[in-house]
């Protein structure tokens, strides 16, 4: 998993490795310190002392200085890069979420749904770059202050080193402890969370139910439920963790209190040396070097202490890289064929022997064994109950779905067979769930052909009945369809969305129930420039009304993912049972047949 | 009406913490003392965990302070106390001697570091303890004061800002109060305690530490202020790039119908690329006082260790200030390094602590939010074996029927412009009424006037005689069922959501229920049946069975008035049909208003209202108003549109 993340830093390479390099010399340069300043105590322990020491203690003092300047500019850029290396890899993780979600079939949209795909472009991978960030900056910096200042304080004395050798497992086996024990109690914390938060925002969307039940004081009550509960577990996480700090100061002031008993005595020991000649002048353990220790017990520690805060990081991390990963490694379930066709000759269309099935949906088929023939430029409509497969058979064509056997033909070649873009630009389709995009009408109409003239635009609007409203409004074409713009009605922005399959200009059009809330007469109307202005077009109309679709060429009954009659509308009044159920219970709605 | 759903642009519900940007709070004060309130049972423990902590930072400072006597005994060793004897003997002795007295500085510095850590450890428990308790009473406060709000309120306000303040907002104030608190204070006391103590050890050397004092407080200012800018930008782009995913990824299916692929992801690029900029100078920014505070107290350290070894080394100079020994120098030094700390943590928290106090102050005011008035005094009680109305200083009772009358009712939302104007109808107990007409028309608004949504602002509406705004609201809301257009149904199973219209409903009243909206015929055809979980997307049900359900939530609950709002509209026809029956066993004895798009719906209504322009412009039988040949005849004809 790491190795794939890494990949990310491709061009980043540079910063991601001098970065780290940065960070050791500041590192480096933090450890020196200390051990500078030892010499000038030293010195000044000594018991004479000449003007001749002075000059030392200045050059060593400005060496000192020096070396702060320098690990200064060494953190601050380390950081620079590190900001650099993990901005710049998250964008190209995100990119590349992203290009790989345009390249999902609506099966693999399905699988994700389509909120988790959202959460994990956006919430994942931002957790992922702040993960980064802070192991680009600690992930060298703590190890390497660990080692280096353990290695300094083994110069001045190796006997009192030991003491860092009995502290830091104490210290790592008990933060080690809190942090497992802590980490399925805060998973449950989080969990809470997320139940409160789902269960405020369903009462906020279901404010007209709870008031018109009066169940306000039932609500309450639900939500003192899950917030007492949320406080408790909350408090039981966090009061695990809050024993680091503590715990901490703990070692470390004994750590401070050890090295000054056992150093005392050394120094002590040194200083008989010193006066017996035993020990060189300017040799051995001096107090100089006993506060240059106690300050590397807190470099030690608190790197410790550093690392651990990156082991939670990175738990948090893990868990959205795999979600992130996981949306990588998922192969298209759709994609080009080898050799593909690149002309469709014409709008036939054949279904042979189709069954469907949706992944991890119902058990039995969703369409079974579904079989007919579309002539190219024919016009076919499709009637059936909420739940009979209608969309489902549709999808099929323009290949959104594969079939799980048999296969669909269009002009004589199995869908399958076709690139991909020229199936699907031959293929206009209006979906039941459609979208407009922010922008302006314009920008919307253009997804159907890039580069469309004014000119066009407005001949798809006209013949999809939109042009009346559309020159009505005061921006014309250039309104905004941004949200607090205009409030189109259901059947306007229906209308806009057949205007720009129209724009496609292809050689099969799919209305998927798409003027379910344009009025009858509208409706007609765009019947009628399709039946002028397509005539050469294979058009498919899904609808719950039989008016929109009874003068279609012929009928085809869906019932239950199955075909029940084909048919023209005079043919399936007579023989088809559940048509002319269906009929009936709109025709008492209409006068004058 | 189709379910399409048009959702364009950004910052809709749901976005998230990153679209909320930055404000200040507007009035430091006044919220801080509304805070306080909070704590007013918790005052004692409060006080306790504060005195901890101020013990615990003077505990830091004070085991620092010890290490001068310690140093200083060292230094002066043992060639002081064994002058020319340097036997081996004398020399040991000397050495036992200078042990002998560290043992007790030691102890003392051992005990104050203890009782340091301990009292930090239960400081932090008891703010734990307290902040969560707080943050549980006003997340409480807050949810109980939105089940007060009128609808109005949540009509008007985007419910991904009030999520906000649930999330958002009360992680802040809780954060602050758990940590920052503390924090804060713990930073203070040590930096002011130190800053005496290093006065106390060498005034001189201090004169050093003001210096860089100074030179801290300026970089803190200029960091802090460059970071908050470019953080600014970052959250911009963020929110953009955001926006983009969300409304790219939920026309995901759009995009593949219209091979629209490589335009979306060229555009994303530029965003991301823009986003990747802005976040990198945020990044830097933020980063970037670590290593400069951090190196700056070493560069403080190293002057100071200097300018002191010179004061040791020629002390004849420095006398008249103080005298310097390695003692104190050692401990100035120790204090050197503790010295900046605190001042970068001071100015992180502080940042903490302003987004806090301005996440109270959004929370504070959702809860001054007027509360939906509630000032009838006509009340619902029981008689006999049905209810009946009880109104203050009237012996009789009036009986419960559902009469429902509007006199000259004129409203609108917005001031000066008019929803409904003049509307006057009469619903006897039982009929069945209906409206229909274009959206806007003001249908739905008829319907949000009768069980006191909003209030009228001219004319009156009764209540079996009785002016509603005179009835409790809580009872009136009791008599009247409700089903919408748009299903709102809640997590948890079936039985669970149909039991919500009556809460002590037994489960045979449940499916009596059921079967009457004709919904009992698919749940027992489910797997668990009447105990299938709903998910909250509610994909494993269609939306016309989710339809059914809360129409059967209405049946339950057995009211006399009941409201129909499009209930319907996502039913295709045939099963519409076949949930007729149910539906007219529903409405029979019930005061029923249907709204409905399609006409075959309201055929049957005992009358139907047809409204223009919040007007009622004809009303009448199906019968009478087909014969009238006007508006209801042409749209039933299909004539016109009903948008």
């Amino acid at each position: 998993m790491l190795k794939r993340l890494f990949s990310y830093y491709r061009n980043y390479k540079i910063y991601a490795i001098l970065s780290p390099v940065m960070m050791l010399c500041e590192v480096i340069a933090d450890v020196a310190i200390p051990m500078l300043m030892g010499l000038i105590l030293n010195k000044v322990s000594q018991e004479s002392i000449s003007s001749e020491d002075i000059g030392y203690i200045a050059t060593v003092g400005g060496a000192m200085v020096l070396l702060a300047l320098f690990a200064m500019f060494c953190g601050g850029y380390s950081n620079r890069l590190a900001a650099k290396a993990s901005m710049g890899a998250g964008a190209e993780l995100r990119e590349e979420l992203f290009v790989k979600i345009q390249s999902f079939s609506f099966a693999d949209v399905d699988k994700f749904s389509t909120p988790s795909l959202i959460t994990r472009l956006t919430t994942d991978v931002n957790n992922l770059q702040q993960s980064s960030m802070m192991v680009l900056r600690m992930a060298v910096r703590s190890p390497f202050m660990f080692l280096f200042a353990f290695i300094a304080a083994a110069i001045i004395n190796v006997k009192l080193a030991c003491i860092f050798l009995v502290a830091v497992p104490i210290l790592a086996v008990v933060i080690f402890i809190i942090m497992k024990k802590a980490h399925p109690r805060f998973t449950n914390f989080h969990h809470e969370i997320d139940n409160l938060n789902t269960s405020v925002q369903e009462n906020l969307v279901n404010m007209r139910v709870v008031k018109t039940f009066v169940r306000e004081e039932h609500e309450k009550e639900k939500f003192k439920k899950s917030n007492d509960k949320l406080t408790d577990t909350a408090i039981n996480a966090i009061k695990l963790v809050i024993m680091n700090m503590p715990f901490m100061q703990l070692i470390v002031y004994a750590c401070i209190i050890a090295v000054l008993w056992f150093g005392s005595s050394i120094v002590l020991d040194t200083s008989i040396g010193h006066l017996l000649g035993t020990v060189e002048e300017n040799t051995g353990m001096m107090a100089g070097n006993l506060m240059s220790l106690i300050t590397y017990v807190t470099q030690i520690l608190s790197s410790l202490m550093m690392l651990s805060m990156m082991f939670l990081q990175f738990t948090r991390a893990r868990t959205s890289a795999q979600r992130v990963l996981e949306v990588l490694d998922t192969e298209p379930s759709l994609s080009n064929p080898d050799n593909p066709i690149f002309t469709i000759s014409d709008g036939s269309i054949e279904f042979d022997n189709v069954c469907f099935k949706y992944e991890g949906g119902t058990v039995d088929d969703t369409l079974k064994d579904i079989s007919f023939r579309i002539n190219s430029g024919e016009t076919i409509g499709i009637i059936g109950a909420t739940g009979s497969a209608k969309s489902t058979l549709v999808q099929l064509i323009p290949r959104l779905y594969d079939v799980r056997c048999g296969s669909v033909k269009i002009g004589s070649h199995d869908v399958r067979e076709y690139d991909l873009e020229v199936l699907r630009d031959s293929v206009a389709m209006v979906l039941q769930k459609n979208t407009l995009f922010s922008g302006t009408i314009r920008e919307n109409m253009q997804w159907g052909k890039h580069n469309a003239s004014d000119e066009e635009i407005i001949e798809a609007l006209k013949n999809a009945q939109a042009w009346s409203f559309v020159s009505s409004f005061p921006g014309g074409l250039d309104t905004d369809l941004n949200q607090g713009g205009v409030n189109l009605s259901g059947g306007q922005k229906q209308r806009l969305c057949i205007a720009r399959a129209l724009l496609k200009k292809p050689k099969i059009i799919i209305l998927d129930d798409s003027t379910s809330a344009v009025d009858m007469a509208t409706d007609a109307k765009i019947m009628e420039a399709f039946g002028k202005e397509l005539k050469n077009v294979t058009t498919i109309i899904i609808a719950q009304r039989i008016r929109s679709i009874q003068t279609a060429d012929r009928i085809i009954v869906l019932d239950e993912g199955a075909v029940n009659a084909v048919g023209t509308h005079k043919e399936l009044l007579e023989n088809n049972e559940i048509y002319r159920d269906i009929y009936t219970s709109q025709q008492e709605g209409v006068m004058g047949q | 009406m189709s379910q399409q759903k048009f959702k364009a642009g950004q910052g809709g519900p749901g976005a998230g913490p990153n679209r909320h940007g930055f404000r200040k709070p507007k009035n430091i004060g006044k919220t801080l003392l509304r805070m306080f309130k909070y704590f007013k049972k918790n005052v004692g423990l409060l006080t306790i965990a504060l005195l901890m902590v101020v013990f615990s930072s003077l505990a830091g400072v004070a085991g620092n302070y010890l290490l001068k006597p310690i140093i200083n005994n060292l230094d002066t060793g043992i060639g002081s106390i064994v002058k020319d004897d340097l036997t081996d003997v004398a020399l040991q002795a000397a050495k036992s001697r200078i042990m002998e007295s560290l043992v007790g500085s030691l102890a003392v510095m051992a005990a104050i570091y203890a009782l340091g850590a301990i009292f930090s450890y239960f400081s932090s428990r008891i703010m734990v303890s307290i902040a969560q308790r707080t943050t549980n009473t006003i997340r409480s406060e807050l949810f109980n004061k939105l089940q007060k709000l009128p609808i109005g309120y949540f009509d008007s306000t985007p419910n991904g800002s009030i999520m906000s303040s649930f999330t958002n907002d009360m992680d802040n104030v809780g954060m602050a109060l758990e940590q920052s608190l503390s924090q804060t204070i713990t930073s203070l006391f040590t930096v002011v305690a130190t800053f005496i103590m290093m006065l106390v050890l060498s005034p001189l050397l201090t004169v050093i530490v003001v210096l860089m004092l100074f030179i801290m407080l300026k970089i803190v200012k200029t960091i802090g202020g460059n970071s908050a800018k470019y953080f600014r930008e970052q959250q911009k782009s963020l929110g953009d790039v955001d926006g983009y995913i969300e409304e790219m990824v939920e026309g995901q299916k759009v995009i593949k119908v219209f091979n629209h692929e490589q335009a979306a992801c060229k555009e994303f690029s530029k965003r991301n690329e823009d986003l990747k900029h802005a976040a990198t100078n945020a990044q830097t920014f933020a980063g970037l006082i670590m290593p400069i505070m951090g190196n700056l107290s070493y560069f403080h350290y190293a002057i100071t260790a200097v300018a002191g070894a010179i004061m040791i080394v020629n002390p004849g100079n420095w006398a008249i200030f103080a005298a310097m020994d390695l003692g104190t120098l050692a401990s100035f030094l120790q204090f050197t390094r503790s010295f900046s700390q605190p001042i970068t943590q001071i100015s992180n928290q502080i940042n903490v602590l302003l987004s806090a106090l301005a996440g109270a102050e959004r929370i504070f005011e959702i809860i001054d939010v007027e509360p939906e008035e509630n000032n009838g005094t006509v009340r619902l009680s029981a008689k006999g074996g049905g209810l009946a109305w009880k109104i203050p200083e009237q012996e009789d009772l009036v009986p419960l029927k559902g009469d429902v009358r509007f006199n000259n009712v004129t409203f609108s939302y917005v001031k000066d412009q008019v929803v409904l104007r003049n509307v006057s109808l009469y619903a006897k107990p039982g009929q069945k009424i209906a409206f229909v007409g274009s959206t806007g028309a003001g249908k739905t608004t008829i319907t949000n006037l009768i069980n006191r949504f909003y209030e009228v602002q001219e004319g009156t509406i009764t209540y079996d005689g009785i002016n509603v705004q005179d009835i409790d609201k809580n009872d009136l809301r009791r008599t009247m069922g409700i089903v919408l257009q748009d299903v709102h149904l809640f997590k948890g199973t079936i039985r669970e959501n149909i039991r919500y219209g009556k809460l002590d409903a037994t489960d045979n009243e449940i499916e009596r229920a059921a079967k009457i909206a004709n919904a009992h015929s698919f749940i027992s055809r489910l797997p668990d049946g009447y105990d299938t979980m709903l998910t909250a997307d509610g994909t494993n049900l269609s939306q016309g069975q989710r339809q059914l359900i809360s129409i059967a939530r209405a049946a339950v609950s057995d009211p006399p008035v009941l409201i129909l709002d499009e209930a319907t509209s996502s039913i295709d026809t045939r099963t519409e049909r076949m949930i007729e029956k149910g539906m007219d066993s529903l409405m029979s004895g019930r005061t029923t208003f249907v709204i409905a798009h399609r006409l075959s719906t309201v055929r049957n209504a005992d009358a139907i209202m047809v409204l223009e322009k919040g007007e009622i412009i004809e009303r009448g039988t199906h019968e009478d108003l087909l014969e009238l040949k006007g508006r209801y005849y042409s749209l039933y004809t299909g004539k016109i549109e009903l948008s």
